[in-house]
């Protein structure tokens, strides 16, 4: 794992609360999942009809019927629930899910989110992502702070086809977290020794400062 | 009042060129295997396909691309099948994509006898352009449309002659939802059993959704992702 995936991931894992029910997206933020304290009574909800998702099965027993949304052999934990897709998605939009954390291509600065299409490139489809941002309660999305030519991922405004509009709540990169509030975005953590100065370099949008934050670090 | 029926051959002739069908199914993960190996089998084609994904290059869905006997593909995630992209891109292949719960919903209201509902998922993004708005309690949600399947294609892990049906963990996904949107629905099972084995507090199926059963065979019931841990 990356230096940076690793920032994130580990700063990521503490919006899981006790006695969440989490949706986990596809890739970086599937990870979470072992990051999470076993003392943790969380529910990890996943798209395709699963409530309670357990460890990567052992060697030898994975099971072709179980799997997560990633496609993944995965296992039930005790009191995990099995149900069709039509209901996965009721708990979703039905504002039942407290927490997603999704993978981000870009955010906008009122909380825009563009994550599941570049035009040009062949299109995959949006999968579950487009539900779930409107209906889990709070939407983190975390991703590298900039892309590789080295841009800001954080902007003004979307370039890339919206996933949604206004719905993202908290980002996390390894530079920062923002929380997108009424008033606008604020930089509530300053992460891995990144000073303001160079998080504001890096990032292309208007931004408040926590208070807690003024003077620097 | 049995549904079995004599064998794949003979269900599979009920489907015809042009019809669109809902095939059940996450990924590779409860896909009525059988009946998609038969259908492209007997070749029929000018198909509008509904599901969520549409397979790999080698199996499940991908075996009608490969054939080229899909027009149309209503789908949510096809990233996993190189062929879709080959046939979406020199325009063979007609696609709407569909955000996962929205397609499960039109599939759900399609068997409910429901036109279409509002959601929010979309609001704001391409999908949304064309499609009716509404405000609803200070809330704006889009109109989508029900879908029915001429035909549908699910795979049980359970099935009684008269067609109850009982999925297996994971393997549910939209299979219910498809069974009670085709107009002729066949359903594959692992295992028939005698009829009044099935509880009835544990059917996930009721009987009047389908109309032909068969017992599959030689299920293969590919991995995509093989994900484990050491003992």
């Amino acid at each position: 794992m990356s230096d940076s995936r690793e920032i994130i991931i580990n700063r990521a894992v503490k919006e899981i609360e006790e006695g969440m029910v989490v949706n986990l997206g596809i890739g970086m933020p599937t990870m979470i999942a072992d990051k999470i304290p076993a003392e943790k009574n969380i529910f990890l909800h996943s798209e395709n009809g699963m409530l309670g998702i357990g460890n990567y099965p052992i060697e030898g027993e994975e099971d072709a019927d179980l799997i997560n949304a990633g496609k993944e052999t995965v296992t039930a934990k005790p009191g995990a629930a099995f149900f069709d897709n039509a209901e996965s998605f009721a708990m979703i939009r039905g504002g039942h899910v407290d927490l997603t954390i999704l993978g981000g291509m870009e955010v906008s600065q009122t909380g825009d989110l563009a994550n599941w299409m570049i035009p040009g490139k062949m299109v995959k489809g949006m999968g579950g992502a487009m539900d779930i941002v409107q209906g889990a309660r709070k939407v983190v999305i975390i991703m590298t702070h900039t892309n590789k030519a080295g841009e800001a991922k954080i902007k003004k405004q979307c370039d890339l086809p919206l996933t949604g509009k206004g719905v993202v709540n908290r980002v996390i990169t390894d530079m920062a977290v923002f929380e997108f509030t009424d008033e606008g975005m604020v930089l509530r953590e300053a992460l891995n020794g990144h000073s303001i100065e160079s998080i504001k370099e890096n990032t292309d949008a208007d931004f408040t400062i926590d208070p807690s934050l003024s003077g620097g670090q | 009042m049995t549904k079995v029926a004599s064998s794949f051959t003979e269900s599979i002739k009920n489907i015809k060129d042009g019809d669109t069908i809902i095939v059940g199914g996450f990924g590779l993960c409860g896909i009525p295997e059988n009946a998609i190996v038969e259908l492209a089998k007997q070749g029929t084609k000018n198909l509008t396909v509904v599901s969520n994904n549409c397979g790999v290059a080698d199996w499940g869905l991908g075996l009608l691309l490969q054939n080229k006997q899909i027009d149309k593909m209503i789908a949510s995630y096809v990233g996993e099948n190189k062929v879709f992209e080959e046939q979406f891109l020199n325009g063979e292949l007609d696609v709407e994509l569909t955000p996962q719960g929205t397609l499960a919903e039109r599939i759900r209201a399609g068997g409910a006898g429901i036109g279409g509902f509002y959601t929010p998922a979309g609001v704001g993004t391409p999908i949304a352009e064309g499609k009716e708005h509404k405000e609803i309690d200070g809330k704006t949600y889009i109109f989508e449309k029900a879908i029915k399947g001429d035909a549908a294609l699910v795979k049980a892990w359970k099935g009684d002659p008269y067609g109850n049906l009982v999925y297996r963990k994971t393997s549910r996904n939209f299979n219910p939802l498809a069974a009670a949107a085709g107009t002729h629905t066949i359903a594959e099972v692992e295992e028939l059993v005698q009829i009044g084995e099935i509880d009835p507090d544990h059917v996930h199926t009721p009987s009047i959704y389908v109309q032909e059963l068969l017992l599959g065979k030689n299920y293969e019931k590919r991995i995509e992702r093989l994900t484990v841990r050491k003992a």
